[in-house]
């Protein structure tokens, strides 16, 4: 009977453990990050390795997203007369939510699971421990662009999901529904602040982006050194870092009132 | 980089204990790798080989005991503090730990680039003067995953070599080459070794250990022996004169199994 | 380090369409402006705002011409909206204000009707003029008491 009592404690004290090394692990980060020299070529690498190869994606998943928004939005904005102000149900709703969010979740996905991959790789063909004995640090050299990386290009990936998210509303609302544009734009400028929503919106993106950036970073750091060690490093990375933006969500909206 | 004080051997190990979990490596391993020799390590598997290796390396702490580079017990020192210390030394990786996303010059330049002040020009001719010494011509462009075993092997050796350190560790040089490549690979040790680097690899391969040993170091579970490769094979250990090449005894391996 | 010159450009593009999305939204969605188009200001107050938000748009026929700036209580607990309007636009001191609703549930906004007098507003003047948001619930109120009173006694 008092087993599962157990298996909850267990569970919960590795659960500290867990939060403690990456507590640890961010730490060793942010002092590599400050150290020079900057790293700026493996940087340029990671952008493009994380940023421009996710810009398909996520122009793709924002036109969809907006479309079905402008749709959605404009059928149930039509049955109260209301639907000239579907530009800014559109807007706020990608600005506050759906644009950080479900950015931050298609990144996971790909950007960041790709990168606990190659980390996990490099833990198995022991290139960390190689790096180690060159005297350079793995955390500086391996760890930092892509933790970095990935913080940097979350808040413009962001942004160009928002943009064509409000393309694709406007291509609903405006091609299909006849909407007129300067209604589309206006009521969206109307009820959008730039301190409260855009601002917001790129703050909640930059801060998902440190959470992937660590927790993909992090769970190849901690993989073990075989296949199924870096197959389920790379399922963990997806896992954690999924719920994190989401709870993370949860907690800024709460706590900020966005 | 100026040289340490004559008296110091380049690696010794004192009283070193270590295990993993409940698997006890070492129970008391004392040793010391002369200077301008080349040392092998031989033992059964995981008899705690490239653990020994990674603990000259400070990739691992030992659970007692002290374990000096130059001089200096690296047990007591920070990563920051090993950084230094691994200057001096080479390590040549079982697989060659490569980065497998830089060309092989880039890797081979890699050294050169971190910790010297030196100019395009220079590091192009360090690069290819270490190539050229591990038998490697026109390789520049490649990357890692279109490279041979053997060829790794040398490239990473290459950049192990680069910066001249003052110890070269191998682990395992020989495993999954070709017996030509393999031997390619001895002479090359030799060269080096003959040029003035004190080197300590670990090794399986009997007959290479022969030829090319100076000193020998043998891993037993337990205990170990040192000495020069004739007085090994004449030991009173049949295990020992195993591991150094002797002929195996069947019985040996029936006694063996009841580990 | 492979220089790959592709690759460069590939990441100079996608920092420069990130920035660029970024800078629509921050100026032509969320309306941060770092210049201030020649705009003079003008005062109004209302018995009934409504709806009405700060960035609401002032229209003339349907052309925005301004935007609400801010809104708080007058002497007289009336509401009295502040208004930024274009200062190239003239508009005659009986020009009249009225909060009009997008649609029936849509967000509020004020539109004006140009008068007919050659003095025009100035900076810091108030709208003499002004016609109060209509509230759903009180049209719906008059319209059941309307119904009450002329209908079947209860």
């Amino acid at each position: 009977m008092l087993g599962p009592v157990r298996e909850m404690g267990f569970l919960a004290s590795s659960f500290v453990v867990s939060l403690g090394h990456l507590g640890v692990f961010a730490g060793r980060v942010l002092a590599a990050l400050v150290r020079p020299p900057v790293r700026v070529r493996e940087l340029i690498l990671e952008i493009y390795k994380l940023g421009v190869l996710s810009v398909s994606i996520v122009v793709v998943a924002g036109l969809a997203v907006g479309m079905v928004l402008g749709l959605q939005g404009y059928s149930i904005l039509a049955r109260f007369g209301a639907a000239e102000s579907l530009g800014s149900v559109v807007g706020l709703s990608l600005l506050r939510e759906l644009g950080p969010v479900l950015t931050a979740l298609l990144v996971t996905g790909r950007a960041g699971s790709a990168t606990t991959a190659e980390i996990g790789t490099m833990v198995a063909t022991e290139q960390l421990d190689g790096l180690r004995m060159m005297s350079v640090d793995p955390v500086h050299y391996v760890i930092v662009p892509r933790a970095l990386g990935l913080a940097l290009v979350m808040p413009l990936l962001s942004s160009l999901f928002i943009t064509c998210g409000l393309a694709g509303g406007w291509v609903v609302g405006v091609g299909l529904m006849g909407l007129d544009s300067g209604r589309y734009l206006s009521s969206l400028q109307a009820s959008t602040e730039f301190v409260n929503d855009v601002v917001g919106s790129f703050v909640k993106a930059a801060i998902f982006g440190v959470i992937v950036g660590l927790v993909a970073t992090w769970r190849g750091w901690r993989s073990e050194p075989t296949s199924a060690g870096v197959s389920a490093a790379t399922t963990s990375t997806v896992v954690i870092a999924s719920l994190s933006i989401l709870l993370g969500d949860y907690m800024i909206t709460a706590l900020w009132g966005l | 980089m100026a040289s340490p004080p004559a008296t110091d051997p380049p690696v010794a190990l004192r009283h070193v204990q270590h295990a993993f979990g409940r698997r006890v490596i070492f129970q008391d391993l004392s040793c010391e790798v002369p200077a301008q020799q080349l040392t092998v390590v031989v033992g059964g598997s995981g008899s705690g080989k490239s653990t020994l290796l990674r603990l000259v390396g400070g990739l691992i702490r030992p659970r007692s005991g002290e374990v000096l580079v130059e001089g200096r017990d690296i047990t007591k020192l920070r990563e920051s503090q090993l950084t230094e210390v691994r200057l001096a030394l080479g390590m040549l990786f079982q697989n060659g730990a490569l980065l497998d996303s830089l060309s092989v010059f880039d890797n081979v330049a890699f050294p050169l680039r971190e910790h010297t002040d030196l100019d395009d020009a220079a590091i192009a001719d360090g690069v290819h003067e270490s190539l050229e010494r591990t038998g490697l011509k026109d390789v520049d462009d490649l990357l890692p995953p279109q490279l041979s075993g053997g060829m790794r092997k040398r490239v990473a050796l290459a950049r192990a070599i680069v910066r001249r350190p003052r110890v070269l560790l191998c682990d395992e040089p020989f495993s999954g080459l070709d017996p030509i490549s393999a031997l390619r690979i001895e002479r090359l040790l030799v060269d080096l070794n003959e040029s003035g680097l004190t080197l300590l690899v670990v090794s399986h391969d009997a007959p290479s250990t022969q030829r090319m040993a100076d000193r020998v170091l043998v891993l037993l579970p337990g205990q170990s022996v040192q000495g020069a490769p004739a007085q090994l094979l004449a030991h009173e250990d049949p295990r020992v004169r195993a591991l150094m090449g002797e002929p195996i005894d069947p019985a040996l391996v029936a006694s063996e199994e009841e580990h | 380090m492979e220089r790959s010159g592709t690759r460069d450009v590939a990441v100079g593009l996608f920092l420069l369409a990130g920035i660029l999305a970024a800078g629509f939204l921050s100026l032509r969605v969320g309306g941060f402006t770092l210049t201030k188009p020649d705009t003079i200001t003008v005062y109004a107050s209302f018995d009934e705002i409504g709806g009405l938000k700060p960035r609401a748009p002032v229209v003339i026929a349907g052309f925005k011409v301004g935007e609400v700036r801010s809104i708080d209580l007058d002497q007289n607990s009336r509401a009295r909206v502040t208004m930024e309007l274009d200062a190239e636009q003239k508009y005659p001191v009986d020009t009249s204000a009225s909060i009009v609703t997008s649609g029936v549930l849509g967000d509020r906004y004020i539109s004006l009707q140009l008068g007919g007098e050659d003095d025009v507003l100035k900076h810091g003047d108030t709208i003499q003029y002004t016609e109060s948001a209509v509230l759903l619930e009180r049209l719906l109120g008059k319209f059941i008491h309307n119904a009450d009173v002329g209908g079947d006694p209860k």
